[in-house]
């Protein structure tokens, strides 16, 4: 009834030709729409990114390799990292809470339509002024390509002195312009969940995704000014002559690198937090039970992100802070397991006594599990400092993050991704190249990323182009590089199933999980303006009261 | 390379996977379909076990739980304990996921109704929140203990001072109270009971952030510009103790290696006095010592008791009693040298030692001259 | 869409209020600029007495009396303004709005007066020494904040005068003065740091 499309005034029917379709991309301020544009967009640059880190692996195979000299490397890496936290991690969480939180609470767009567009297109004008550094960064003078100072870029290798041309300037300029894309997108996001909620849903009746949503964008607006203004003052160093981070005229490389962590530790919880919202809406649907311990989910997410703001210093360990300083960076950081600890126990717990059903996003939530529950072991033995003092910079920190940010936070959006696209596109992925993808990047990931911690214990420093032979770190990079073609195979069966399902898929109809939060209320996909009229919910599950009548929710909450 | 392993890894997946379909049984072929990672897996470990034959020189693996001096032995102690508390967690924590996933399937007829709706428990998420705070707080006595006590190591008296200058891409090593400096390879001598020697460093850089980093002796260090860290180990054998610089430096880090040659009391002490001597003339390398002077590599280079007095480039005083060039990147023979002073871009590219062009005798001339520096 | 039917279920007539979108907008922007004139205080205060040249804060600056009781002031004058407006007071609140403008544009051409004495007389510049860099970005940081502050403000006086503004626009009139008391604020923690501590 409500499904028919409603022909709006000025409106033409959209998706006639391709000059259409990208008009209507174009001038689209439908949080759907803006929702996929970021995800699709950061797709793309997880395969430029991605197949970077493939050449990078491809050189590291074998020792003295010498497919891409230093320089070519040292530009990869640089671009690998920022790529994949600017342009691949942070819009596809943007396009997550755009395209759920406005379904998830009831309502028909985000608060500000407009400013939402204006997000994408800063992030992805961004996104490009990055990559076109490798034809516009050399500059008149010629020297210089892409950026080469890696993601965190520590001064003073980003001072005019040692960063010659502008590539440096093209790093700072692209990210300025990404993160004021990110800001607005995220008060954004926190102002439609906090004043657009549909009737009745009151704080703790929003889904955990949405909780989880507002968290982590919170985080952004607190996190990233500290970067922008790093970044503003490393402009006026290589612009105005400034000498912010100048070390020949008093200024402080160790200034720079608490700055950046200020923004880069919480930022790596912006990153993860979204991967909790998907698992905290999938496992309860796959388990068949409601979330356990709702509350003390939504204290301990929130209680990461305070303690997330106080741990920055443990990125610098090795830099010679006093035993005090060292020591309470230590505690501060060994605190944040106990609030993840509690989240990890609370998935166990809902899965516990459920009936779990292995569909494709509950199986990528158990890889998450399990690749999360060694990553933030591994963060405890970085948390130890003299540990650390060992561990840091070398490949072992790069195994640890990449359990984070791949077998945690990747596997967390594949399981979103799983679950959500029969809603955004009405129809279901296909099993089996599912079930390839996840068996093939699984493997690939152990494969790349297990043994990485044992080249870190042998002693291999990170962002290295070569090593010599008889170091005993030639086998173990050669597994690393198989298991990442492997991955790049894997990520392949998801792009062919994401292409052909869109056409040839499972129809899936609305509520192909027998889910029970408000998105799966409207149709597959949801029309232009969601829902026909504003829902009224009683409890965290509007939809199982409404298939339970006998045993609605809202008795016990 | 890599691809022609790969598909003969595929061979014997496909082996594997014949020997799996010739029992023809559909049922049992469905159950043996896990192999077929499981094989590929095992086969990429045995044909990298192949490529790498030259797995690893014993002297040069750099494990640093193998630790050979203080504080990284400390550090190793610390670790294991580390190490075995989150092993318990993860297998009690893995177990306790495997069980549920197992125990609580989806079952075929279960269809019909919904498990019990449990929402929470006071109790049990109280405990699951006690018991971290519990190992949390084991984890920090341990931690600010072995902190404390490597951190505040004072200088004993009999201790060796060196003072360690990071640059792009070497390491400028200087011992302020024996008057030496040399580049690259730090001479420590051996501490033993009956006499011991601690090395403390100190370190500074000359342009951009490093980091000082060998593992078998202590844990890494930064080497900042502005500012004036420490650090000390003590090793007690003999040997050459391999190391990189650790903090991304620009285009060569990763050729920015160390070499720690720790001696005995007594080797040491006649490796001191080699060092404290100035350059010997040679009579026999006055063409390349004429070379060497009429060139602008006196800008960069010191040798003592000559003009050269260049700070940007390291000590060349005994350049052959050292064992590498470049930093690591090479041994130093006869034929490495000559290609490091022909062409310096060649073997290690962007390196800040220019190609002077000199022709064919010029480089030989120098390189003799070089060869008297020891 | 059958589930959707089910959602109405008694549409009770309880109270659905939510905060207003604006507000809670404006909020995060001003905890978001928090955040970055904390970094650049926490650069001025790290750099403070750790310039390797002169000239010192103690040797070029002056307390800017006028400049401050000017901008603090305009916090009142725009608190008035919103006031005569709420009351429907239009004339009066055109003549606040105009005082607050006044006002701010006092404080940039002292700020500009100041800058060129630093500059011209006192050879301190951005590039100067560290003190330079620091108290130039600073400043600088926050007037560029009036700046855009007096842009909104000159653009509520203009139309007002053409009487596009009206009652519909109180809360946006709200906002730009919610802003106004932000840039205050921060001016407030620039003076007590640059002037009173760092001098």
């Amino acid at each position: 009834m409500a499904t028919q499309e409603i022909a709006l005034p000025g409106v033409r029917p959209s998706g006639v030709s391709l000059v259409d379709r990208l008009h209507g991309l174009v001038v689209t301020v439908d949080h759907k729409k803006l929702g996929l544009m970021y995800v699709g967009t950061a797709i793309g640059f997880l395969v430029v990114a991605g197949l970077m880190a493939v050449a990078i692996r491809l050189q590291l195979a074998i020792p003295n390799n010498t497919l891409l000299g230093p320089d070519v490397f040292n530009r990869f890496f640089t671009m690998h990292g920022t790529a994949m936290v600017f342009l691949v991690g942070m819009p596809i969480i943007a396009g997550l809470g755009n395209y759920l939180v406005p379904l998830m609470i009831g309502t028909r767009d985000m608060a500000f339509p407009r400013l939402n567009a204006f997000g994408y297109w800063m992030f992805l004008f961004g996104g490009l002024l990055l990559y076109f550094s490798y034809l516009g960064a050399p500059g008149l003078s010629g020297s210089g390509s892409a950026p080469d100072v890696g993601w965190f870029a520590y001064a003073p290798l980003t001072g005019r002195a040692f960063s010659r041309g502008h590539s440096t300037d093209y790093w700072i300029l692209s990210l300025l312009l990404t993160s004021v894309g990110s800001t607005v997108s995220a008060i954004n996001v926190i102002v439609t969940a906090l004043t657009m909620r549909c009737r009745r849903m009151t704080l703790m009746r929003m889904p955990l995704f949405v909780w989880m949503m507002i968290v982590t964008n919170f985080m952004i607006i607190l996190a990233l000014p500290a970067l922008s203004a790093a970044q503003i003052m490393l402009l006026i160093d290589r612009y105005l002559g400034g000498h912010f981070f100048d070390t020949q005229s008093g200024g402080s490389a160790v200034l720079w690198q608490h700055f950046f962590w200020i923004f880069g530790h919480p930022e790596v919880y912006i990153l993860i937090i979204p991967a909790f919202a998907c698992l905290s809406e999938i496992i309860p649907v796959f388990s068949r039970k409601p979330i356990f311990g709702y509350p003390v989910m939504v204290g301990a997410t929130t209680m990461i992100a305070i303690i997330s703001f106080s741990v920055w210093a443990h990125h610098m360990f090795a830099v010679g802070m006093t035993s005090m300083g060292n020591t309470f960076f230590a505690i501060s950081t060994m605190l944040v397991s106990v609030p993840t600890g509690i989240k990890i126990f609370n998935w166990l717990g809902t899965m516990y006594g459920g009936k779990i059903r292995l569909e494709l996003p509950m199986i990528f939530c158990l890889g998450f599990l399990f690749q999360f529950l060694v990553a933030g072991l591994t963060g405890i033995m970085l948390a130890v400092a003299p540990f650390d003092w060992q561990l840091t910079d070398s490949y072992f920190v790069v195994a640890h993050f990449h359990y984070t940010l791949v077998g945690g936070l990747l596997y967390g959006i594949f399981a979103g991704f799983y679950y959500w696209y029969p809603k955004a596109l009405g129809r279901l992925l296909n099993r089996k190249l599912g079930l390839l993808h996840f068996w093939l990047f699984t493997i690939g990931f152990h494969l790349t990323f297990d043994t990485m911690h044992f080249s870190g214990l042998l002693g291999m420093p990170r962002r290295v182009y070569t090593y010599a032979p008889g170091r005993g770190w030639g086998l173990l990079n050669f597994i690393t590089s198989v298991g990442a073609l492997l991955q790049a195979v894997g990520i392949l069966c998801l792009a062919i199933n994401i292409l052909r399902s869109s056409r040839k898929g499972e129809v899936a109809g609305d509520d192909p999980w027998d889910a029970w939060t408000l998105e799966w209320a409207t149709t597959s996909p949801p029309p232009e303006y969601n829902f026909a009229s504003a829902p009224v919910v009683r409890s965290r599950r509007p939809l199982w009261d409404l298939k339970h009548p006998e045993d609605p929710d809202w008795k016990y909450e | 390379m890599v691809l022609s392993m790969l598909t003969q890894s595929k061979h014997e997946e496909n082996a594997l996977n014949r020997a799996a379909n010739s029992s023809r049984t559909p049922a049992l072929r469905k159950r043996l379909r896990w192999l077929a990672p499981l094989s590929f897996a095992a086969s990429v470990f045995v044909i990298a076990g192949h490529v790498t034959p030259a797995f690893a020189n014993p002297a040069q693996v750099t494990n640093l739980l193998q630790p050979l001096s203080q504080p990284a032995q400390e550090i190793k102690e610390l670790s294991m304990l580390v190490l075995a508390i989150c092993a318990a967690i993860f297998l009690i924590v893995t177990g306790l996921l495997v069980y549920a996933i197992v125990r609580f399937r989806h079952r075929a007829g279960d269809e019909a109704s919904e498990p019990p709706q449990i929402y929470g428990s006071n109790q049990i998420e109280t405990a699951w929140t006690v018991l971290p705070i519990l190992i949390v707080f084991v984890l920090i006595l341990v931690t600010s203990r072995t902190i404390a006590d490597i951190q505040n190591r004072k200088a004993a008296p009999g201790a060796v001072n060196a003072t360690i200058v990071g640059h792009q891409w070497w390491w400028e090593i200087r011992y302020p109270e024996l008057g030496i400096v040399t580049a690259n390879e730090l001479h420590v001598p051996a501490s033993d009971v009956s006499r011991r020697q601690p090395t403390f460093l100190k370190l500074q850089s000359a342009d951009v952030a490093h980091s000082f980093w060998v593992p078998q002796l202590a844990g890494k260090t930064d080497v900042i510009p502005g500012r004036e860290n420490s650090m000390w180990f003590e090793p007690t054998q003999p040997g050459t103790y391999l190391g990189n610089c650790a903090e991304y430096c620009g285009m060569q880090h990763a050729q920015m290696l160390i070499r720690v040659i720790v001696q005995s009391p007594g080797e040491f002490e006649r490796w001191v006095a080699e060092q404290k001597r100035a350059a010997e003339e040679e009579p026999s390398a006055q063409e390349g010592r004429r070379v060497f002077f009429a060139n602008s590599c006196v800008n960069c280079h010191t040798i003592r008791g000559t003009s050269a007095q260049g700070a940007f480039g390291p000590d060349l005083t005994h350049l052959m009693s050292r064992e590498t060039l470049a930093s690591g990147a090479t041994p130093n023979t006869p034929e490495t040298l000559r290609a490091w002073v022909r062409d310096p871009q060649k073997l290690k590219v962007g390196c800040l030692m220019p190609n002077m062009q000199m022709s064919d005798t010029e480089v030989d001339q120098i390189v003799s001259y070089l060869q008297t520096l020891k | 869409m059958i589930n959707e039917a089910f959602l109405q279920v008694a549409p009770e007539a309880t109270e659905w209020k939510l905060p207003s979108s604006r507000k809670v907008a404006v909020v995060c922007l001003i905890l978001t600029e928090t955040g970055l004139f904390s970094i650049f205080v926490a650069g001025y205060v790290f750099y403070l007495g750790k310039s390797l040249t002169g000239p010192t804060p103690r040797e070029v600056l002056d307390l800017p009396i006028l400049s401050t009781i000017c901008l603090l002031s305009s916090s009142v004058t725009i608190t008035l303004a919103e006031r005569a407006f709420n009351r429907d007071r239009i004339g009066r609140f055109k003549i606040f709005w105009l005082a607050t403008i006044v006002l701010a544009a006092i404080f940039l051409a002292s700020t500009a007066a100041e800058w060129r004495r630093l500059i011209y007389q006192k050879g301190l510049t951005i590039s100067t020494n560290l003190f330079g860099t620091t108290f130039y970005s600073l400043v600088g940081l926050h007037a560029s904040h009036v700046v855009v502050g007096m842009c909104l403000l000159l653009l509520v006086f203009i139309f007002s005068l053409r009487g596009y503004v009206n009652i519909m626009h109180r809360e946006r009139l709200q906002m730009i003065s919610w802003y106004w008391h932000f840039v205050d604020a921060v001016w407030i923690v620039v003076f007590t740091v640059v002037y009173v501590i760092g001098r």
